[in-house]
């Protein structure tokens, strides 16, 4: 076998159905025998967040940031059709009638095939969010790590 | 044909039949034939191309009662 193929996404945004279809890319990718890497930024860095509140030392900026985030994938909201947090229970009941994954679950299975989550460590400072706040054995890192893996990439992605 | 094992990812949604696939393809030797059961309609150009990348062979796909059924052989 040739030396393996890259995947790297930026995953921007913070809507629920657009971290899983980026999820969903990710974990096929690696079942491409692609070495995968998920660049959280922005938005995004709330699929990382855990779902318990952590208590953090910060300032009120920060705090109120926050309040106002999704805490954790399951508690992201939908990019169309959100209906104030009904759109997702509605998708969510399809989902369990097609049997598709949900996002927590695409994470898990994101993490059990070696995908590599990062968390870019310059947006994680503007909107306040603390490394014992995101999911455990995520990697951390800017702008230059992620180049240094999308150079060498077959497939890159910014959603 | 000599089946070394059976993948059954009926009823199950993308992108978990190909992640299952690749699962079990890892534990097998070359030369080896996974058989593979899934009601997924992408799964036909999914495991086609799946296959094709990772240097694999497509033996045999039959459809019955709306079960799809694979036969790869590992490259």
């Amino acid at each position: 076998m040739t030396e393996k193929k890259k995947t790297t996404i930026v995953l921007f945004s913070g809507d629920y159905d657009k971290a899983m279809a980026a999820y969903i890319i990710a974990n096929g990718a690696a079942a491409y025998d692609h070495e995968v890497t998920i660049f959280h930024t922005f938005w995004g860095l709330n699929a990382l967040r855990k779902d318990e509140n952590i208590p953090v030392k910060k300032g009120f900026m920060e705090k109120m940031f926050g309040k106002m985030m999704p805490r954790g994938a399951d508690k992201m909201g939908l990019s169309k059709m959100n209906f104030a947090g009904f759109g997702p229970k509605m998708i969510k009941d399809v989902m369990k009638k097609h049997n598709a994954m949900t996002l927590p679950q695409l994470i898990e299975m994101a993490q059990e095939q070696d995908i590599k989550l990062v968390a870019c460590t310059m947006t994680m400072d503007l909107l306040g969010l603390q490394q014992e706040e995101l999911v455990e054995s995520i990697e951390y890192a800017g702008v230059a790590a992620y180049l240094a893996d999308a150079e060498e990439g077959n497939v890159n992605l910014f959603i | 044909m000599n089946i070394t094992k059976v993948v059954d990812a009926k009823g199950l949604a993308c992108p978990m039949p190909i992640v299952k696939t690749k699962k079990a393809m890892n534990e097998l030797e070359s030369g080896q034939v996974l058989e593979i059961y899934t009601t997924d309609n992408g799964a036909m150009n999914d495991l086609t191309a799946w296959a094709k990348s990772g240097g694999h062979e497509l033996l045999k796909h039959e459809k019955a009662n709306d079960i799809l059924k694979f036969w790869i052989k590992k490259g």
